[in-house]
């Protein structure tokens, strides 16, 4: 009736699991509890759950990222616990079945439940307002891959409470992923929560090309598109190429373990190593895909923190693109040591070393943009700065590994896990934290505490040193990655700074908490009126803080590169603009209705993954028919927009132009 | 000058990159591409995994013991039919004429029918003489392949009776037409996967 | 349908003379039908060198799916494509990768990671 589920997939006997287990569900209970005693749940439904606005999904992004951020480092702060403890003849405190499941669950959190959610939520807040348009593409579209990707990380959460999770690391290789050597269920939950989200991920990338392709307000040919609209491009390039790769992989690994072929297995003809081969091919463009709108957001911070418009604007949008093609020639350089052999090494070897160079050109144009600036030290520059001292770090220490000799001594090694964190942490949470302390004014109407902010930074910074540089050092002592417990007792000490590193970090994400909640608190006091807090140079900034729904009340005339700083040359200050802005005749606009077809979609969708991982196969049948029934229902929707009068966007404008006079 | 009062006092058209937001038909139409060209990279991994294990036999049945190649021309003769009768339908759509829309996309229906039981036929004749997808790699890899470009063909087939239905109830509306274009986007689509297979997989096998 | 050139280009599939367009279809069901049979041939043939086999095989397939490119989906040069140009570009680019890379890169691991047991039958 219900497939393999029973009492016996909940582990009542793991205390670790059931404390953890029993706080977040304490939490969840209470928030729900305090949301429906304030009566909050007509209002988060209506502006929240059901919104297909980007900025309200962007938002929604990052806040879940932010959720799964404390997950991912828990488990982190786990891992180095336990090294730092499980040292000579001490075993630690966590068993090798339980460890295992702990670095798989980082790994795949961290990367497509942290990283990828904070950069696709960035990316859909700031490329519609960047690019003078009212929405993405298709917005219904927008929160359905969303609410996908939320019943993804539902489905990963939930395996760790009922039934487990893989303890194959975050890419699951065959043959250990197959049923034959991985028979519970934990495989299975990281397929299927993968598939959910990936799908949500690909439409996402439709999406987003699609917008920056074909809706820009006019006047904005590709010459005069912001720079971090460019690498979005790149991005969501990658995402719609590389994506359907890991799709069908996870499809074909799928197919071994429910349905007996014999793609990856051992025996009657499979090919273990063919799997490898293709998750390389789409995770070497899926980091790019990460790193490629935090390059963006650099872009942005700089020129607008030192005055200057960006250095070599065309040769950073070459740099762009040729990364965006060249990260689809590198993909071996994860498997050096499967035995491909010296020639295809050395193609590999060299394409890794020459994907380096454009990331070099962009360095030194941001490096120049900065020369000769009026540098304003604000938080998004800090973050800025660290990420240029430490990318170039871990860059090195890439190219280093690109060499195939070198490699086949540090592959799997701490070193390989000191590099990939050197250029996730330094390159891509860097960005993202500089993005969100830029923009966040943008999306609240208030800035962030900047002292906060700071002490934020340099915990992050700190920390991020003293954890992973003695995971270099481990790593060329012999250390390899995804061990529980190790012999040479000389590896403590340096097992025990890398704590001290994450403890720092532990600060710096306790302290994003105390930033948000004293910066709410302030939020009169750091009111952005004029809706351009950084003096900047893009279009966003010419909105109000939030913008209305609509974006742009008028859409702009571009006329050329850094559209905003242009007219704020020509049309003299904000309150010249708004004189002006109030004058104005407007016209009847078009909104997108509120959907709920997202939010259905992916109730169906989790009710299908967990069906399909307990074999319940009636529940998936379930699932299923949902699902189709809510696409049907909205085939026949035709009241997809609301009208906005004229009225109501003058008299927004009015009052916007008399809170800004004000200042 | 901007790019755009450049061009517009040397006489040329306005380039079409600086013509502001595009209509909603050509929105719809190019994320569909895009859509497509996923798929098709989908495809390609099953390529690329049909390719490399395509000689993984493991004892059993091999690729020239199997296939039938008079069963695939008929089979390819029914695909490329349907695709020039949804082309017609297409332009019956774009014409708003009713009566033509429903008997193209009808025969581009049955056309498709008829393609999917001449690839059940053959899947379950393999199937009972123990050469199913367990059986080794080789067959893995053929039926995933054939497999999902079928599945694709009777989603297409699902998608078209709900088109029909939708000009049924609510006429050609602007909605109603831009899910016909993408309808004919993704069944041409289906046909130009079929020739990589009819190629690599059937008449590769005899080689 | 509008007969005008909309702004930002035109969806592939679109097309704007309505009137006598049946011949594209038609046309390109010509052209499909005379390669289909002569990649039914070519494979089972004598009279063709047979190593040069494949690679005709492959040319007809290349050139079927053009002639499905141009006359059922009235991809064109023309500027208002240039879009669904540059995606198709990318994706071929990404397939071929894909599927070519994959079998050098598989053949060569095959090669070197053989099991003992197979590399002694193949020396025998």
């Amino acid at each position: 009736m219900l497939g393999r589920l029973s009492w016996a997939a909940i582990p009542f006997d793991v205390p670790v699991v059931m404390i953890a287990a029993g706080s977040v569900g304490l939490i969840i209970f209470c928030v729900l509890a305090l949301v429906t005693v304030k009566g909050w749940w007509p209002y988060l439904w209506r502006e929240w759950i059901t919104s297909v606005d980007h900025k309200r999904i962007g938002v929604m992004y990052i806040l879940l990222a932010l959720l799964m951020l404390v997950r991912g480092f828990s488990d982190a702060m786990l891992m180095r616990s336990q090294l730092a403890l499980a040292a000579g003849h001490a075993q630690g405190y966590l068993p090798p079945e339980h460890y295992d499941q702990i670095f798989s669950a980082h790994g795949t959190i961290m990367i497509f439940f942290v990283a990828m959610p904070f950069v696709v939520g960035l990316m859909n807040f700031v490329l519609p307002l960047q690019l003078g348009v009212r929405d993405v593409a298709f917005p219904v579209l927008n929160s359905v891959s969303f609410w996908l990707t939320a019943a993804g990380v539902l489905l990963v959460n939930v395996s760790l409470v009922v039934g487990e999770f893989a303890r194959t690391g975050w890419l699951a290789y065959p043959p250990l992923s197959e049923i034959a050597y991985s028979p519970g269920v934990g495989v299975d939950y990281y397929l299927w929560s993968l598939q959910i989200s990936g799908l949500g991920t690909l439409l996402s990338g439709i999406n987003l090309t699609t917008t920056i392709l074909k809706l820009r307000a006019p006047g904005m040919g590709y010459r005069q598109m912001p720079i971090f609209c460019w690498t979005a491009l790149a991005s969501n390039l990658l995402i719609v190429a590389s994506f359907p790769i890991l799709t069908a992989t996870f499809a074909m690994l799928l197919l071994d373990r429910y349905c007996g072929f014999h793609f990856f297995t051992n025996d009657l003809g499979g090919n273990p190593m063919m799997y490898v081969n293709l998750i390389w091919c789409w995770g070497h463009p899926e980091v790019y895909i990460l790193i490629l709108p935090a390059f963006g957001v650099f872009s942005e911070v700089v020129a607008t923190f030192s005055g200057k418009p960006l250095f070599g604007r065309r040769s950073m949008v070459m740099a762009t693109m040729v990364i965006c093609v060249l990260s689809f020639l590198v993909w071996l350089h994860h498997f050096f040591t499967m035995g491909a052999g010296a020639d295809v090494n050395a193609f590999f070897g060299i394409a890794t070393m020459i994907i380096a160079v454009p990331t070099g050109v962009k360095i030194f144009n941001w490096l120049f943009t900065l020369y000769g600036g009026r540098i304003r030290f604000t938080v998004p520059i800090y973050w800025t700065l660290g990420f240029m001292v430490t990318f170039v770090i871990g860059g090195m220490t890439g190219v280093l590994m690109a060499i195939p000799p070198a490699d086949f001594v540090l592959h799997n090694s701490l070193f390989l896990i000191a590099h990939f964190h050197n250029v996730a942490i330094g390159g891509v949470v860097f960005g993202v934290m500089a993005g969100i302390s830029y923009w966040f004014p943008k999306a609240f109407g208030f800035t962030l505490n900047e002292r906060l902010g700071k002490a934020v930074f340099w915990c992050w910074f700190f920390g991020f040193y003293l954890a992973f540089m003695p995971l270099y050092v481990l790593g060329l002592m012999g250390a390899t990655r995804r061990m529980q417990h190790y012999s040479n007792t000389h590896w403590q000490p340096l097992m025990l700074v890398a704590l001290a590193g994450a403890l720092l970090i532990l600060l710096g994400i306790a302290l994003t908490v105390v930033q948000l909640v004293v910066s709410i608190r302030q939020r009169e006091r750091n009111r952005d009126l004029t809706g351009d807090p950084w003096n900047g140079r893009t279009l966003e900034w010419s909105t109000p803080s939030p913008p209305p729904v609509w974006n742009f009340s008028l859409l702009p005339q571009v006329e050329r590169s850094d559209a905003f700083w242009a007219t704020k040359q020509q049309q003299g200050t904000a309150q010249d603009r708004r004189d002006r802005s109030v004058k104005q005749t407007y016209e009847t606009l078009h909104v997108p209705r509120n959907n709920p077809t997202g939010f259905f979609l992916a109730f169906f969708a989790v009710l299908l993954g967990f069906s399909l991982i307990w074999r319940i196969w009636w529940g998936a049948g379930l699932g299923i028919l949902g699902a189709v029934v809510v696409c049907l229902v909205q085939a026949w929707r035709t009241d997809g927009e609301i009208e906005v009068p004229s009225e109501k966007v003058a008299a927004f404008e009015r009052l916007h132009g008399l809170k800004e006079r004000a200042v | 000058m901007s790019a755009t009062e450049q061009a517009l006092a040397t006489g040329d058209a306005v380039p079409l990159s600086l013509r502001g937001p595009a209509s909603t038909g050509v929105v719809a139409g190019y994320g569909f591409w895009l859509f497509l060209l996923s798929d098709i990279v989908i495809f390609a991994a099953l390529f690329a995994s049909y390719a490399v294990l395509s000689g993984e036999t493991a004892g059993g049945p091999t690729a020239a013991a199997l296939f039938d190649k008079k069963h695939v021309l008929i089979e390819t003769a029914c695909l490329l039919a349907s695709s020039v009768t949804c082309g017609f339908g297409s332009l019956a759509v774009q014409s708003g004429e009713k009566g033509s829309t429903y008997f193209w996309m009808t025969v581009t229906f049955i056309l498709g029918v008829a393609f999917l039981s001449l690839e059940v036929s053959e899947f379950s004749h393999m199937l009972g003489m123990g050469a199913g997808p367990s059986r080794s790699a080789f067959l893995s890899a053929f039926f995933t392949l054939v497999g999902t470009h079928g599945l694709h063909v009777t989603l297409g087939l699902c998608w078209l009776i709900v088109m029909l239905l939708q000009v049924a109830t609510l006429g050609f509306q602007p909605m109603v037409s831009r899910r016909f274009f993408c309808f004919g986007l993704f069944w041409h689509a289906l046909d130009i996967v079929w020739i990589g297979v009819f190629t690599i997989v059937y008449l590769g096998a005899h080689l | 349908m509008s007969a005008e050139i909309e702004a930002q280009g035109k969806a592939p599939g679109v097309n704007v003379h309505t009137h006598g367009s049946r011949g594209s279809y038609l046309i390109g069901l010509g052209y499909a039908i005379l390669l289909t049979l002569a990649s039914f041939w070519a494979s089972s043939t004598d009279v063709i060198y047979p190593h040069g086999v494949p690679i005709l095989l492959g040319v007809l397939a290349i050139a079927q799916m053009g002639i499905h490119l141009v006359f059922f989906l009235h991809i064109s040069s023309a500027p208002d494509q240039t879009n669904n140009i540059l995606a198709l570009v990318f994706g071929i680019f990404v397939v071929g990768l894909l599927v070519f890379g994959s079998m050098i890169i598989m053949a060569h691991l095959n090669h070197n990671m053989m099991p003992m047991d197979r590399l002694m039958q193949m020396q025998r």
